[in-house]
């Protein structure tokens, strides 16, 4: 983490970030919402639209929109921290909670990762147990308002402890294996595993 | 997006190395490109970027990332170009402070899907706003180098002729018999006699430089949010598929 080389008549005079156990190393804070995604925004129609749990779970289930909503949801105030460098503090969503989806069946005791899989065809894949115990969400709905589709709408995967690109936009399911496989920055120089507090952005580090 | 299409780049570890500024160029008003010697060069893709990191005396760090502007062919160092920000942190630092000689911390390269090379083929189409247009430059050099002969159309949009980044070697190769057509845009001020567009990208625009190189074409798009996005959409719209369509965007001070 620490070097000893110095960036001559650099004092960072510019720093005006947010609480340090709040910010991870190598982070700035924005207020903005930067948008970032690797081809065109995937526009679903609604009633096309469904959220499956599969993999190595006895029955795989599926949610269509209406009954998506219908699942017991919550407000959640996180932090959010991207790979680019920019953090985000108390981002206001709603939405359904790993675990609830989690209820709807039973999942193998030899599963220990998940790839989630989104329209456009997106993967990034997690251990299964960071996303539970309230680790993650289902959002749709952003600052009360539908979540946007540049931002990820109708719903994206939300997993505050991890770098962002694991928050899988366009989410549509969730995909539950025994040994872990890479997704698609994953597979591209990103780091597997992504928390932001150890700095673990690319792969090696 | 089809990861499956994808090749897997071999896992590198990247390491932090401490490049030399050998030159500095003043692009435009508030551009300039550094071009930077490698202890360890490795070669990059067209495409991708560096994350260069500076540290105060107090220990303080923070980092930003840069797309690099140089072809491939280019060994042993690369070119990064900067646009200032005005409430950047890093930007501010290398446009006021950093002079020929100094130091700068970084690693890279960084990224592995927007990223072109000869042997992907094409034809391209490359659409640029403001400092978008430095991944695509590096594009177009590794195209120039190895002497590809794939059609190449850059749709550019900046805000008036004098902010146009790489303007003249630009010119210069769309005269050459290269195969490279530009096709600019400027959004706020145009020159008197200017016969290029004089709007904000839209669909027609798209139609008229995009439909020419045929439904095979690959996009890659990069610059501020709303240019990508109308772009990207732009494109699906005409009946390219969201497969042949790469893009990356600027973060929260990208405004055109």
């Amino acid at each position: 983490m620490s070097s000893a080389f110095l960036s001559r008549g650099f004092l960072g005079k510019h720093r005006q970030d947010g609480p340090p156990d709040r910010v991870p190393p190598g982070q700035y804070i924005t207020h903005d919402f930067p948008v970032l995604s690797a081809g065109p925004t995937p526009r679903t129609p609604l009633e096309r639209w469904s959220f499956e749990i599969n993999g190595l779970v006895r029955q795989p289930v599926r949610w269509s929109w209406a009954d998506f909503l219908r699942l017991p949801s919550r407000h959640y105030t996180v932090d959010i921290h991207c790979v680019t460098k920019w953090s985000k503090l108390d981002t206001q969503w709603e939405g359904v909670s790993v675990d609830t989806l989690l209820e709807s069946v039973e999942v193998d005791p030899n599963a220990h990762f998940v790839i989630a899989f989104c329209d456009g065809g997106y993967t990034t894949n997690m251990p299964l147990k960071e996303i539970v115990e309230g680790n993650a969400f289902v959002g749709y709905q952003y600052n009360d308002a539908p979540l946007a589709p540049e931002h990820g709408g109708p719903a994206r995967l939300v997993v505050p402890a991890l770098y962002f690109w694991k928050s899988a936009k366009w989410v549509r399911g969730l995909t539950v294996i025994e040994k872990d496989k890479s997704g698609f920055w994953e597979s591209l120089g990103y780091n597997n595993h992504g928390d932001p507090w150890k700095e673990e952005r690319y792969h090696g580090d | 997006m089809e990861t499956e299409l994808i090749k897997e780049v071999v896992p590198r570890i990247l390491e932090w190395q401490i490049s030399t500024v050998v030159k500095v160029r003043q692009e435009t008003e508030r551009v300039k490109t550094y071009t930077l010697a490698l202890p360890k060069w490795i070669p990059h893709r067209a495409g991708q970027h560096y994350d260069v990191r500076l540290t105060a005396p107090d220990g303080y760090q923070t980092q930003r990332s840069y797309s690099i502007a140089s072809s491939p062919e280019k060994k042993g160092e690369i070119d990064l170009t900067v646009e200032r920000l005005e409430e950047g942190e890093v930007s501010t630092y290398l446009h006021d402070v950093l002079i020929v000689g100094d130091q700068v911390e970084l690693r890279g390269p960084i990224g592995g899907y927007f990223v072109w090379e000869a042997s992907m083929g094409g034809p391209l189409l490359l659409v640029a706003g403001g400092s978008g247009i430095v991944p695509l430059m590096a594009m177009i050099r590794h195209r120039i180098m190895v002497d590809s002969k794939i059609p190449i159309r850059l749709l550019y949009s900046s805000r008036t002729y004098e902010d146009i980044i790489y303007r003249e070697e630009l010119e210069q190769l769309s005269n050459d018999s290269s195969g490279l057509e530009v096709f600019h845009t400027l959004t706020r001020l145009q020159p008197q006699s200017w016969a290029g567009y004089q709007r904000r990208i839209d669909l027609k625009m798209l139609e008229e430089v995009a439909l020419p190189l045929g439904n095979e074409l690959k996009a890659y798009i990069c610059g501020p949010t709303a240019l990508v996005e109308d772009v990207a959409n732009g494109l699906v719209a005409l009946g390219i598929p969201a497969s042949q369509i790469r893009t990356e965007r600027f973060g929260p001070t990208g405004v055109p």
